[in-house]
């Protein structure tokens, strides 16, 4: 498969920062809530105030080790919190801990699915780390404010090996990253708020060719944004190849309002972050019991209950794929198709009518007006010839506009039950036979045309309360007759 | 017998019995306090905070209350923040400098109802052997005014010492308690590192910084050990999982077989001959009762001082980043950009012992620097433990001088730091191997001056050290002796 661009090969790896769902931060005991007045929710500790030390959040440590078993990692027994030493006002401490040479989780990796293709991805490392505080620097003139309710919020930085080859492949892959860690319930996912951050390290090459000089794209908070800056590098970084022109390593910022990236710092910039073990926290053990205990607590992984869902329920890949977007999705099928016994119907249902509707009415599934055992009802009506697909959809809309609750009883108010009497059918019939006199002559010259005339007035003549397959079936046995 | 006479145990017995009042107690060493400002032991004291504090204990004394310490006055050194009064660790980037919260060893020794006289002097930081480096005033010695009264808790040393305050609280890193003791001819003991929270002491060496009491007598020092100890696992991820304990439970226990080792480095080249005397006349005593000298080795003794001058540094250099001038501490008053301003601040707010170790700790921990210094001297300070444990193997304790000499002159390094650096020889080892040490006063020499023994026992075996300071200071009185003309 080529993916080149102009005879260039793309490398692209992600660093991602996923903000922890923790209540309290990483090493305080302040809380992590987001948009609160500026530095109400800083501590003693997240000030930095002389004195104060660091306490490692528990619940941080279990957020990681659970994705460490999401994506296949090893879980570090043993992992040591390093100080990043630097000075930034919105750094309380001057230093940032994180964790540096012994990480606590390593290797593993993300697979997805990129239209047919299966792609993996390799993770290096995800290890966890504290965020800094935010300068503001437009809230006051001539001087910078700086808020410290962001100081101390746990983050799991998750990064990959220079696998991605692709824009596509590459927001593929960070879109499976965001499923995941929302899946597993270890971080919001709500790139707005910044509790899921991704840097791409981009670089070009000729095929076989060593590796280029890459650029960091930082911060890319959408994954639209995340688009058009790989897309726009890319083509920047071939037009400064072939111009004869040298990359320089460099951080970039993506401007979404002229779609550039644009150099923040040079490599001549980096600083000496003089990494050393942080002796205020004593290495993090893991025990292989509290592992196991994590374990315990995750829910069934997207990719386990996809494969579930084929082997279970004998839907096509595309279907369990498709509905195990989030867990909220996937319950709520699994509930219908429980309640009705009709897998496939049900995902129909799901990905059909009541996707379109909730796309259209811009809610998630846990706010769908028809609860998932309504809808198993609803199907189970249909599938037992109680009334049509046409009528069903009729009673969808019913219950999804609030004008009734119970199927059976929406069904009987709109008189939408299927007549299942054959006598008063088989009248009805007779009646259109003898009044379509030509229409029988045609049909039993050889025109098939004819006989769905036939169908259509009898639908017509039962306000399409007649089974289709038993007008059908009656039909031709009165015309063969 | 004065009240500032009188032992933390017997002033806490008659403040029972109310023989005195907390209130009178305070009153009496806070005069004493003024009347001796002329030492430069202290920061800060505030009459009123200090009587509230007193009639407080008077209250709760008066409920029968029967904390152990209730009512006894203290002062602290001033690495450890206090809400009730200002908290400088000896600097300028501190000065007015007011803590939201207390310590955990300040806030446990109040709930054992103690009552705070004040802050005291220390170097900066903690970082120094001979107070003078504390940025606001020297500390004089009350053997000798013209001396050094050791550091960095030299302010504590001499309020024990000179009776402005029946007990103080150290931090020892290097030896910061252990060395002003020796000097000063108190009782001081730094437990075994974790023991005592670090939640408040503003920090130096983070991996070795430790708190501790310094006071006249080892049963003195095992009381207030045993109410300053404890885990605090909500606030510091360092301080050991080890429940608070007695450390007075075995004092008066017979020394009888006891095994001293008595490492040969220790009685080397450059110990002082009054020194050496000393020292020699005390491992007499404890073998009269019944104590066994061993010969020992600590072979990488001498190699404790540069890897102390290692790591020390390097944590502090990351530990004091955080006085920046941005949140609290001193700002430059004139600046241009934000480089400027941490560039000025911090030049105008740390003095010069200061600014040499974070230049030396930010060196050593430098890109291509950090594997050849750093890492190595981590590894020799895991071998310089693992030589305790050898030792430990052939003795119960290990008894030596505290320092080389007796207390030198004001100014009488000549601000050499090297010189101040090389004094430390004898507390370092023991501090890199986190082990609890004490210093006891067991002589004088040169001058008049104190010799302190130093004991250094395994870990958690506080009690022990205690016991065996506490047995030969009932069979001595250089423990009791005061300085000459202290009123």
């Amino acid at each position: 498969m080529s993916k080149l661009v102009q005879g260039w090969e793309v490398v692209i790896g992600f660093e991602t920062h996923a903000q922890l769902s923790t209540r309290s931060k990483i090493f305080s005991r302040s809380p992590t809530d987001f948009g609160a007045e500026p530095n109400t929710q800083a501590s003693p500790v997240d000030l930095a105030l002389p004195g104060t030390l660091p306490v490692m959040n528990k619940g941080a440590v279990e957020r990681a080790i659970a994705f460490g078993l999401a994506v296949g990692s090893k879980i570090a027994p043993h992992s040591i919190f390093a100080r990043k030493n630097y000075f930034y006002p919105d750094l309380p401490k001057g230093y940032q801990i994180s964790q540096y040479e012994i990480p606590v989780v390593q290797g593993g990796a993300v697979e997805f699915y990129v239209g047919d293709d299966k792609m993996s991805v390799r993770l290096v490392r995800a290890h966890l780390e504290e965020d800094a505080g935010k300068s503001l620097h437009e809230d006051f003139v001539g001087q910078s404010g700086i808020d410290l309710n962001r100081a101390g919020t746990p983050l799991l930085e998750i990064v990959t090996e220079p696998d991605m080859r692709s824009t596509e492949e590459a927001v593929a892959y960070a879109k499976e990253l965001h499923k995941i860690v929302t899946w597993i319930g270890i971080c919001d996912g709500n790139m707005q708020e910044g509790s899921f951050r991704c840097d791409a390290n981009v670089s070009v090459r000729r095929p076989g060719g060593p590796l280029g000089t890459r650029r960091e794209i930082k911060n890319l908070n959408s994954f639209r944004f995340m688009q058009q800056a790989i897309d726009y590098e890319i083509r920047w970084q071939i037009g400064e190849l072939e111009d004869g022109r040298a990359i320089e390593q460099a951080t970039v910022l993506f401007d979404p309002d002229t779609g550039e990236t644009r150099a923040m710092r040079t490599k001549e910039d980096a600083a000496d972050y003089r990494y050393f073990p942080d002796p205020d926290l004593p290495p993090l053990v893991v025990a292989p019991e509290w592992v196991e205990q994590v374990r315990a607590g995750m829910p069934e992984l997207p990719r386990a209950m996809a494969a579930r869902f084929v082997q279970q329920y004998g839907l096509p890949e595309y279907d369990a794929t498709t509905l195990t977007q989030s867990p909220a999705m996937a319950a709520y099928f699994e509930s219908a198709a429980k309640a009705c016994g009709q897998p496939k119907l049900a995902s129909n249902w799901v990905m059909g009518e009541v996707s379109r509707r909730l796309n259209a009415q811009e809610i998630g599934i846990e706010q769908a007006p028809v609860q998932a055992v309504t809808l198993g009802a609803l199907i189970g009506r249909i599938a037992d010839g109680t009334i049509s697909n046409n009528a069903g959809r009729q009673v969808f809309e019913a219950l999804w506009s609030g004008e009734g609750s119970d199927v059976d009883a929406v069904i009987e108010a709109k008189g939408l039950k299927q007549m299942s009497d054959t006598g008063e059918l088989e009248k009805i019939l007779d009646d259109i036979l003898a009044a379509n006199a030509d229409n029988v002559a045609q049909f039993k010259a050889g025109k098939d045309k004819a006989f769905n005339a036939l169908v259509g007035q009898a639908m017509k003549a039962t306000k399409g309360k007649a089974n289709p397959q038993t007008v059908n079936d009656l039909l031709r046995k009165k015309l063969a007759g | 017998m004065s009240l500032h006479d009188l032992s933390v145990a017997e002033l806490a017995r008659q403040l029972k019995t109310k023989d005195v009042s907390a209130v009178e107690a305070a009153r009496h060493f806070l005069a004493r306090a003024t009347a001796h400002d002329d030492l430069g032991a202290w920061l800060a004291r505030d009459e009123e905070v200090t009587l509230a504090q007193a009639r407080n204990a008077d209250e709760r004394i008066a409920k029968g209350d029967t904390a152990p310490l209730l009512g006894v006055p203290i002062a602290h050194k001033d690495i450890f923040v206090t809400r009730d009064f200002p908290s400088t660790a000896g600097s300028k980037m501190l000065e007015g400098y007011r803590s939201p919260f207390d310590a955990t060893v300040v806030r446990k020794l109040a709930e054992a109802g103690m009552v705070s006289l004040g802050k005291l002097n220390c170097d900066e930081f903690a970082m120094g052997s001979s107070n003078e480096n504390s940025a606001f005033h020297p500390v004089k010695n009350p053997w000798d005014a013209t001396r050094i009264p050791g550091g960095s808790s030299g302010g504590s040393a001499v309020a024990v010492s000179a009776r402005l305050a029946p007990a103080a609280t150290g931090t020892d890193t290097g030896g910061s308690i252990r060395q002003p003791a020796s000097f000063c001819g108190i009782t001081g003991i730094k437990p075994t590192y974790g023991r005592a929270s670090r939640y408040g002491m503003i920090a130096y060496a983070s991996s070795l910084d430790q708190a501790g009491p310094m006071a006249r007598s080892a049963e003195d020092c095992a009381l207030l050990l045993s109410a300053m100890c404890g885990p605090d696992p909500d606030r510091d991820s360092t301080s050991l999982d080890v429940p608070a304990e007695d450390f007075g439970r075995s004092l008066g226990a017979s020394l009888e077989g006891l095994r001293i080792g008595v490492p040969r480095e220790f009685f080397a080249e450059g110990v002082a001959p009054d020194v050496r005397a000393a020292i020699d006349s005390a491992l007499q005593q404890l073998e009269k009762l019944g104590a066994r000298r061993v010969e020992i080795s600590l072979p990488r003794t001498e190699l404790s001082i540069p890897v102390y001058y290692i790591i020390a540094p390097a944590e502090a250099s990351s530990n004091l980043s955080r006085f920046d001038g941005v949140k609290f501490g001193h700002r430059a008053k004139q600046y241009g950009d934000l480089l400027d301003m941490y560039k000025k601040s911090r030049a105008e707010g740390f003095g010069e012992e200061v600014k040499r170790r974070i230049m030396t700790g930010t060196y050593v921990l430098s890109h291509g620097y950090y594997d050849a210094y750093y890492l190595q001297a981590q590894k020799i300070r895991r071998m310089i433990a693992d030589d305790f444990q050898r030792a430990f193997k052939e003795c119960d304790v290990i008894a030596g001088p505290a320092a080389p000499t007796v207390a030198w002159k004001l100014g009488g390094h000549g601000g050499d730091p090297l010189a101040d650096y090389l004094a430390d020889i004898f507390t370092l080892p023991g501090s890199l191997a986190g082990l609890p040490g004490m210093s006891v006063p067991v002589g004088f020499g040169e001058g008049g001056m104190p010799v302190g023994l130093q004991l250094l026992g395994n870990y958690f075996q506080e009690s022990r050290l205690l016991n065996v300071a506490h047995r030969f200071q009932q069979a001595t009185d250089f423990h009791a002796k005061k300085p000459e003309g202290l009123q």
